[in-house]
């Protein structure tokens, strides 16, 4: 028995639709069909009424969400894509994060991106948003890269009073595997060791944990441990894990499938440049997406985000400087 | 001149009497508010923006009065005298006009930015047309948790019509035939820029086909029209008839902001029917059908004015909100708050 992480996502929302008549699931395709990517495979017949199509209007799809929320309920929003949801963005950013601190109201939706690039998928079905909805204000921005976390965050981010935006990576769906669905959790805002070392740490989150530790064990041959922090949460960020990593190491590189202006990988540099620039033995450095759209064609792509080689030769760099 | 009708002449047996002396009386405490507003505006004590209903009182009273509690309301900016009779205090709202931290929004959003979810009244976010999906939300929870019977309420602009906001909340309110009521009040212009501007069909109504709701046109400036078409609309959407687009046509007589002129307002327009005051229309109504007297007209006027004088004499001694007493944090669960932990220099 094993399960996938995509298994993971759906098994987490028939236990919250399971364990909470408030819980109900909304998006394009989720219902019958199961999602475009069957992340609510037979959740429609299992439970009746609770599992919603609707219609291509994701502004009104996230409107809606805030709404029920209001009245008690705990939406979790499919967007088909992650790219889509720009166009309820407004209700993302405007409604759902200011709701609660302009009235005191709780918005407790989750919205579920499938996000990150898959071969082939071209500039418009291939986004990493997680920068851009952790700039604002009032969100919780959730990316998970394991199994267990695809599990049990989703379950905490339902369970969350606040609007949370939880960036599933569509590369992991199908190939990752664990052999059973977790216990227990890490709580979101606390990042995981995923692999012990010294000489560098690699922050990283969400797909870019696994090139981060295919690059690590490459670098084994080379004699150099290297350590990788996965952050689970961008936001809220775990600053005082990847300190204490760089505090270990005293080299720190960044890795983020977004794009590289401003951002998350920009972020934990700048908070460990300003709060423990005394640790750092050499610039800290960061890798993330070229500053195009997601190009279409497989050698534009593998060679536009960064992969297990450029991460490696990244931190091979940094370790000989 | 108006005829004050002598007393032993007074009609109370019209069937609408009492249903338009109620209105009336919001319409006059909103417009007497709304004067104020703009007076304290220009004085200087209003922090920020006002934005008045003037002109549109008697549609907005209409809503408020089809409306119960325990209903959904999304009011817009012109909205006052429907706010009051839906059940907001004038404290609620002079508090969120003077920044009073006592009041619903407490110093972090004001003017027409006000509400309480709670109680079934929305804060709009200023963007335009997004609060009609929060109101759908609303009332599709509703009906999972197996409440039926309540109606929402949300009103926009004749500009807010063309937002991709407003169709895609329209459509999905269809598709889920909820008891929705979509006001639009259609006073000719969106800031500056005139219908013709901003839509091509006839009429902002001949939408309702499209969308598969039931059409509704009112006259804004008739009270008795206002309450009867929204009464009729509110009824229909309770019973289970589905979305109600209401449209109604009038003038707004202010500026879109009290800091505008409205110089664009064309003469003609002003001086056609549409651009009648609404509540002079009602008060030359009262008396004409010797539904009372003047001075009752006038005692109603002398109440109204010194209840808005004293809310804005107590708010005016309240305290605005204090950046240090603030906790600067935007998420209910407080653990998962960043604050200010990023900004380490401050
Ligand atoms: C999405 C969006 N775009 C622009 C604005 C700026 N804006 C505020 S009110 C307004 C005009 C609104 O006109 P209308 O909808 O007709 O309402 P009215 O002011 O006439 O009552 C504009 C352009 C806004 N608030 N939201
Ligand atoms: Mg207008």
């Amino acid at each position: 028995m094993s399960v996938t992480y995509l298994e993971a996502i759906r098994e987490a929302q028939a236990r919250a639709l399971r364990q909470d008549p408030r819980v109900f699931i909304y998006g394009q395709d989720v219902g019958v069909f199961g999602g475009a990517f069957k992340a609510t495979k037979n959740l429609a017949r299992e439970f009746p009424g609770r599992v919603i199509d609707a219609p291509i209007s994701e502004d009104a799809i996230v409107g809606l969400a805030v709404g029920a929320a209001i009245e008690g309920m705990r939406p979790v929003v499919e967007i088909q894509f992650a790219d889509f949801s720009s166009v309820g963005f407004n209700q993302i950013v405007n409604q759902a994060a200011t709701l609660y601190w302009r009235t005191q109201v709780p918005c407790p939706i989750t919205i579920r991106l499938p996000s990150g690039g898959t071969s082939g998928s071209g500039p418009f079905h291939s986004q990493s948003l997680e920068s851009v909805y952790s700039h604002y204000p009032g969100l919780v921005v959730m990316t998970p890269a394991t199994v267990e976390d695809a599990y049990g965050m989703l379950l905490e981010a339902i369970a969350i009073d606040d609007p949370v935006i939880f960036c599933e990576h569509k590369l992991l769906y199908y190939h990752l595997k664990a052999e059973q669905l977790p216990t227990e959790a890490l709580p979101a805002g606390r990042a995981r060791i995923a692999r012990a070392g010294r000489d560098l740490t690699i922050v990283a989150y969400s797909a870019m944990v696994h090139e981060s530790l295919a690059a690590a064990e490459e670098l084994v041959s080379e004699g150099y441990q290297v350590e990788v922090v996965d952050l689970r949460s961008v936001k809220p960020l775990d600053t005082d894990t990847v300190m204490a990593s760089v505090a270990r190491t005293g080299r720190l590189l960044c890795v983020g499938e977004s794009w590289p202006w401003g951002g998350v990988s920009a972020e934990v540099i700048a908070r460990v440049a300003s709060e423990g620039y005394d640790l750092l033995d050499a610039p800290p450095q960061r890798l993330n997406a070229k500053d195009t759209p997601v190009p279409f064609h497989p050698h534009l792509w593998a060679a536009h985000r960064p992969t297990a080689r450029s991460v490696t030769n990244a931190a091979r760099k940094l370790l000989r400087s | 001149m108006i005829q004050s009708a002598a007393p032993a002449e007074l009609n109370r047996t019209s069937p609408l009497r009492e249903a338009y002396l109620e209105g009336y009386r919001w319409m006059l405490l909103a417009r007497l508010l709304d004067d104020k507003l703009a007076s304290l505006y220009r004085g200087g004590k209003i922090h920020g923006g006002v934005f008045l209903g003037r002109g549109q009182e008697a549609l907005s009273v209409a809503i408020g009065l089809a409306l119960k509690r325990g209903d959904v309301f999304a009011p817009l900016v012109r909205d006052l005298a429907g706010r009051l009779a839906f059940g907001e205090t004038v404290l609620d709202v002079v508090r969120t006009f003077m920044g009073s931290v006592l009041g619903p929004m407490r110093g972090r959003d004001g003017n027409v930015h006000r509400g309480r979810p709670r109680e079934g009244m929305l804060p709009m976010i200023s963007h335009l047309g997004a609060m009609t999906a929060v109101v759908n939300g609303m009332l599709l929870a509703r009906r999972m948790k197996g409440e039926h019977g309540t109606v929402g309420v949300s009103c926009v602009g004749d500009g807010a019509t063309s937002t991709g906001s407003f169709h895609e909340a329209l459509n999905q309110a269809a598709i889920e035939r909820l008891p929705l009521v979509l006001v639009v009040a259609n006073n000719r212009y969106a800031y500056s820029t005139p219908n013709p501007r901003q839509f091509a069909c006839r009429d902002l109504v001949d939408r309702a086909v499209g969308y598969g709701v039931t059409g509704h046109s009112l006259d804004g400036t008739d009270l008795a029209e206002c309450l009867r078409v929204m009464a009729e609309a509110v009824r229909l959407a309770r019973e289970g008839g589905g979305p109600q687009l209401v449209v109604a046509h009038l003038l707004r007589l202010c500026g879109h902001g009290e800091h505008d002129d409205a110089g664009y307002i064309e003469a003609r327009v002003k001086e056609s029917a549409l651009g009648r005051d609404c509540l002079r229309v009602a008060e030359e109504r009262i008396l004409a059908e010797s539904w009372v007297e003047r001075a009752a007209v006038e005692a109603w006027q002398a109440e109204r004015a010194q209840l808005v004088e004293e809310a804005v004499a107590k708010v005016q001694r309240e305290p605005g909100p204090d950046p240090f007493e603030e906790d600067w944090l935007t998420l209910a669960t407080g653990h998962l708050a960043e604050g200010d932990s990023s900004n380490q220099s401050s």
